[in-house]
């Protein structure tokens, strides 16, 4: 079999797939997106930019991009230094690293379902009971209605906190995986230099030896910010207080079957994806096909 | 590294201590709300344990109509297999012709497989339903499994690993007049069973923990993986808390056997492919 047919019988049904799957519903969504299409996924009345317009003026799709500002804002910087500072503190002990590592993986398993379950009905239940409320009703502290207080906005708290633990482990094991690739000499150079073993050394050794991990960890942490949806829609469901993006795409396509809009949301927010991409990839080249 | 004092190490060992409490406190929540009364969840008297182990929780998990948590286990499971299957075979397929198989138009094809990586599939959704419902497909296993197959990013990692495979090997299978299928199935794929594992296992807990497009999809109870039916449960009405709470033990205990027996190639594949969840 020549290389041409080999080629083919290889790639060819995973393309054919890509096209069906991938390319064909982006370009149908986005004839969709000049169109008005409720309860159908046929173009029905051409409306030009309205539906980008309707969605761009101020109201819940705008709102939603906000809340995800916000998410990103909360949750990036604190996955990046609690995962750092975990990795670190593995990658210092002797005894017993494989079983911490396991204990900080293990979350992992769980889906993003299972852990707003247990957030939402057993550590932050608002009512009467809930490990947080118990906790600090040791203290003397009222009890806390921890998804539905706007002020202070108690959610945040529920909401971070849920990622933190399910996601945690795996940047562990990205920034444990960049400090073992560090060679040991270059401490001990540092040492003979007169460099003290602590902050000297992790600022100016460990840091900078883990740039290429530590952009892949803040760029996986955005985008997975981004594509927030599981825990917002079973902690909060349509509340207005934090719907971010897919949420918000999510009640307009599935339950106002409003194929317009929803569809002109998915480009913007796909738009919005492939420029943080590409101008990720100018900075830093990440995902460059190397040869 | 050098030797610490022994106050330093035994505050490091604190600090890991108290954040595998953390760590582990949820899981041992669930547990402990999955054997016990509803009262002993819900009530003013919060105790640690809960006055007796209730073993026939279990069977009343699985008893409740509502959650049709059989049928929704089953669902999963079928679904996460085939996925896996699916996926390794086609991105593996792909990955290897974009690495070793010359062809003339190769980059571009390299280069329109790249851009859907940029595209992540949550993103798409509304698309994608799109495809679906005009095929028919909503409420449909295919509906569910079939558009996840294609997966850029699974090809990506498989043509970057099949980049440093050792052209030796490929080459004496050449020299016994195998074709390219043959170097593939019969020397390749046996070399790199590692490799293949680690994918797997990723896709496989990333398939089971999905929910959002099974939840677009399989809107008909009888197609609800078990992430839809837990939320379903969550949201309903009148809540039988134990039971959500077994429900959601018995959930991921498939989970926890793949984590304890094939911890290994999980860690190989995310530190190897540093993404997904």
């Amino acid at each position: 079999m020549g290389a041409t047919p080999a080629f083919w019988l290889f790639m060819g049904p995973f393309l054919a797939g890509l096209v069906v799957f991938v390319y064909l519903p982006i370009a149908w969504s986005f004839v969709l997106s000049f169109n008005r299409a409720q309860n159908t996924v046929q173009p029905r009345e051409f409306v030009g930019l309205q539906n980008y317009l309707d969605l761009l003026g101020p109201g819940p799709f705008l709102d939603s991009l906000w809340t995800f500002t916000v998410f990103a804002a909360i949750i990036v910087p604190l996955t990046f230094v609690l995962s750092l500072l975990l990795a670190v503190l593995l990658n210092q002990i002797a005894v017993a690293r494989a079983f911490f590592r396991s204990a900080f993986f293990l979350p992992t398993a769980c889906s993003y379902v299972v852990a707003s379950l247990i957030w939402k009905l057993s550590i932050f239940n608002g009512v009467r009971f809930g490990l947080a409320n118990q906790v600090l009703s040791l203290f003397g502290v009222e009890n806390i209605a921890w998804l539905s207080s706007v002020s202070p906005p108690w959610y945040w708290l529920v909401l971070a906190t849920v990622r933190l633990w399910l996601q945690l482990g795996f940047y562990i094991i990205l920034f444990l995986a960049g400090l073992q690739r560090i060679s040991p000499e270059l401490y001990e150079a540092a040492y003979v230099d007169g460099a003290k073993a602590g902050w000297q050394t992790f600022r100016h050794i460990t840091l900078p030896q883990l740039r290429t991990t530590s952009v892949a960890v803040l760029l996986l942490n955005l985008i997975a910010a981004y594509q927030a949806f599981d825990e917002f829609y079973n902690l909060l469901g349509n509340s207005s207080l934090a719907r971010p993006p897919l949420v918000y795409l999510y009640y307009t396509a599935q339950s106002n079957q409003d194929y317009g809009h929803g569809s002109a949301g998915a480009m913007i927010l796909a738009a919005l994806i492939v420029l943080v991409t590409l101008a990720q990839n100018r900075i830093y080249g990440f995902g460059r096909p190397e040869t | 590294m050098r030797q610490s004092g022994i106050p330093v190490t035994v505050a490091r060992y604190a600090a890991l201590v108290v954040a595998t409490v953390l760590f582990l406190l949820p899981f041992y929540l669930m547990l402990r709300n999955a054997l016990a009364t509803d009262r002993e969840i819900t009530g003013v008297d919060w105790t640690i344990f809960p006055s007796s182990l209730r073993w026939g929780n279990v069977a009343e998990a699985f008893a409740d109509p509502t959650a049709n948590l059989a049928r929704a286990m089953f669902n999963s499971a079928f679904i996460a297999v085939t996925q896996t299957a699916g996926t390794v075979l086609l991105s593996s397929m792909a990955g290897y012709a974009l690495a070793r198989i010359p062809f003339r138009y190769a980059t571009p094809i390299f280069y329109a497989v790249l851009l859907t990586l940029m595209v992540p599939p949550a993103v798409t959704f509304v698309p994608s339903f799109i495809i679906v419902s005009r095929l028919g497909w909503v409420n449909s296993y295919q509906g569910i499994i079939v558009p996840v197959l294609f997966s850029g990013f699974t090809a990506f990692l498989f043509r970057q690993y099949f980049l440093n495979f050792p052209r030796e090997l490929e080459e004496a299978g050449r020299i016994d007049g195998l074709g390219y299928l043959g170097v593939f199935w019969r020397i390749v794929v046996p070399n790199s069973l590692g490799f293949f594992a680690a994918i797997s296992v990723i896709t496989a807990i990333a398939s089971w923990n999905q929910f959002l497009w099974p939840l677009v999809v399989g809107q008909n109870p009888s197609m609800w993986t078990v992430q839809v039916s837990l939320s379903t449960l969550m949201t309903a009405q009148t809540i039988n808390l134990h039971q959500v709470f077994m429900a959601a033990l018995i959930s991921i205990v498939p989970l926890v056997l793949v984590f304890v027996f094939l911890q290994r190639y999980l860690v190989q594949g995310v530190a190897e492919s540093g993404i997904k969840g």
